[in-house]
């Protein structure tokens, strides 16, 4: 019984002066699971190598059971939607955009979209709250509600697994959560598998039940947030003093960091102590 | 029904009354006026008289010759502007109208006109256009791969290299062959030789249906090349196929009708504006608009300094460019607006 929905074996990827390496990793059915890492460890690297966007050396993608170097373009396309960090849609209304979630679905010939695809994309545009601008051009959206629309047209692909690169990173606080949130409950009430790079360890901590942590081309460690957030395992990889303890309130590990300055009086005070 | 196709609809049964409507007025108009209602009953009653053969020879051809190079041109426009998502490509920025006049010089200088017949002439521009397009093509695909600003700036270089090569033949050869040269270069719909007339139609028309199995990419491709990989469109094949339907298609145009420029710069441009971004209604609507704009084009180079021509190139420079001045003006004043 195989109930891994990605998995990537002894993954060997990159460019002349970086290459991924030994990247194993298994992604469960109706998982939520985070890469994280330093900027420059990879992981957009690993991303493009999921998505097909760059080639691969050795080793191999099984989405499934069907190996996706031989997965034609369409089909990978029903299957894995990506939304990726930049969204460029420009004069495309909202609704048009999200409609083009349905191209790997048309025939050649099919010039116009049918009723069910209306059907879909208005679903899933009224699940991400973005159908109240459907008829709003893409670029006079914020970036929040663009990425919202991005979350929509990529769900109205219907894949198995949705693929994100940093959906959070420009945005502030209420979105953030507001677009996690949104992929927490299509993650645990439609069963889609979610994977997702993102920078902010507390944000990965909350929403990610697997992490997986790159550093310099290969995994550092992969596992339950418990298990990847700890406090040698960030210092090891970010080279920053940090402390981790658990969220009050879900009992997640969170991670504090230090200041040079706190550090310094940390030492002072221990300093003053050990001379009484 | 969804609002939208009505909506294209009705664009597109206005722009058809508008083609029909410059076509009827180019027919009537020239140095022996005829009335609109008396060209259906001159053709009804055929050959004798000396209206039918006026418009038979003469004018039908011109204005068939009309469509079908300002609908290809434009058509080829909005085809490379989609695949390069560059607003400034045009049919002409790869070099094609360079390969073509490059190999209407040669033919002039070396005297084939003469020899052979004047049917040479066109034939050595598809023949240079065609050399060009190859070049283009092999140079900037790398193991089935291409790389579309490889692509631009290869199809750049090769037009100043056809270009230049032709200002050196312009440059020694004698004032008359120089006199032949700059004729053709300048653009005329006058195409003695009807059977070419009808290929560059039939071609026209064609292309624009087949351009219609790539409306899908294009749609895809306006979200970037990655993005359209992402929608399992196959972003290398569709470059490469829409290259080459859209580069013979200016290939033929040039080689029939000469340089006339701006037409596929101005018109995709003008529908963009007007009708938003989607290739659905932009390829048929940019053919229908290029046919009409040569068509008025051609009425007013003929008409303006009457009994003398004016190259049509200058009219649709000069129009052209004036009246998508003031519509882009009109649009950016809107977004303005719009944004606040």
């Amino acid at each position: 019984m195989n109930t891994e929905i990605l998995s990537i074996q002894e993954l060997c990827c990159g460019y002349p002066k970086f290459q991924l390496s030994g990247i194993n990793i298994a992604v469960q059915k109706g998982s939520f699971a985070g890469i994280i890492g330093p900027n420059g460890s990879g992981k957009t690297t690993l991303f493009r190598a999921i998505t097909g966007t760059l080639g691969i050396k050795s080793g191999r993608i099984l989405l499934g059971d069907k190996n996706l170097r031989t997965l034609s373009p369409r089909l990978r396309a029903q299957n894995i939607a990506i939304v990726s960090q930049f969204i460029e849609a420009g004069d495309i209304s909202v609704e048009d955009y999200v409609l083009m979630g349905r191209i790997p679905y048309h025939s050649r010939f099919s010039f116009f979209e049918s009723e069910e695809d209306f059907q879909i994309s208005k679903k899933y545009m009224e699940l991400t709250d973005t159908w109240r601008f459907k008829d709003q051009l893409m670029s006079e959206l914020s970036g929040g509600e663009q990425q919202l629309a991005a979350i929509a047209r990529a769900l109205t692909q219907q894949p198995e697994l949705l693929l994100l690169d940093e959906p959070t990173s420009h945005l502030d606080i209420t979105h953030q959560v507001h677009i996690l949130n949104v992929l927490q409950q299509l993650n645990q009430e439609m069963g889609l598998s979610v994977l997702m790079v993102i920078h902010d360890l507390n944000l990965a901590s909350e929403y990610c039940d697997r992490l997986i942590l790159v550093n310099q081309g290969k995994i550092h460690i992969q596992g339950t947030p418990e298990e990847v957030l700890s406090f040698q395992h960030i210092e090891d990889v970010y080279q920053t003093v940090v402390v981790t303890q658990s969220n009050p309130l879900s009992g997640k590990p969170a991670v504090f960091l230090a200041t040079r300055k706190v550090l310094k009086e940390i030492q002072e005070k221990m300093a003053n102590q050990q001379k009484i | 029904m969804q609002k939208k196709y009505l909506q294209w609809i009705t664009y597109l049964s206005g722009l058809l009354v508008l083609l029909i409507a410059s076509v009827v007025l180019s027919l009537s108009v020239g140095e022996m006026n005829l009335g609109f209602m008396d060209i259906f009953s001159i053709l009804r009653k055929g050959h004798e008289s000396m209206e039918y053969t006026i418009l038979s020879q003469i004018r039908i051809p011109r204005v068939l010759l009309g469509i079908a190079v300002g609908g290809a041109l434009s058509l080829a426009g909005i085809l490379l502007q989609g695949v390069y998502r560059n607003p400034l490509v045009e049919p002409y920025t790869l070099g094609i109208s360079g390969g073509a006049s490059l190999g209407v010089a040669l033919a002039i200088v070396f005297g084939l006109h003469q020899l052979i017949g004047s049917f040479v002439l066109p034939v050595a521009g598809f023949a240079g256009s065609f050399l060009i397009i190859f070049l283009v093509y092999t140079i900037s695909t790398r193991n089935g791969r291409v790389n579309i600003q490889t692509m631009l700036l290869t199809g750049v270089m090769i037009s100043f290299i056809a270009s230049s090569s032709m200002m050196l033949l312009m440059a020694i050869t004698s004032s008359e062959n120089l006199h032949g040269i700059i004729f053709w270069i300048m653009g005329s719909l006058d195409e003695p030789d009807k059977s070419l007339i009808y290929i560059t139609l039939i071609l026209a028309f064609c292309s624009l249906v087949l351009s219609y199995l790539f409306v899908q990419p294009l749609n895809a491709l306006r979200l970037g090349e990655e993005k359209a990989k992402h929608l399992g469109i196959n972003t290398d094949t569709t470059i490469k196929l829409i290259f080459l339907l859209a580069s013979l298609l200016a290939g033929v145009c040039v080689a029939v009708a000469g340089v006339i420029g701006f037409v596929g710069l101005i018109i995709p441009h003008l529908m963009r504006l007007l009708f938003g971004s989607d290739y659905r209604i932009l390829l048929v609507s940019s053919f229908l608009s290029g046919s009409i704009f040569l068509v008025l084009s051609d009425v007013i180079a003929r008409t303006i300094i009457s009994p003398n021509e004016l190259p049509i190139g200058v009219i649709t420079g000069i129009v052209g460019g004036i009246v998508f001045l003031l519509m882009m003006s009109r649009a950016s004043f809107r977004t303005l607006k719009n944004n606040g």
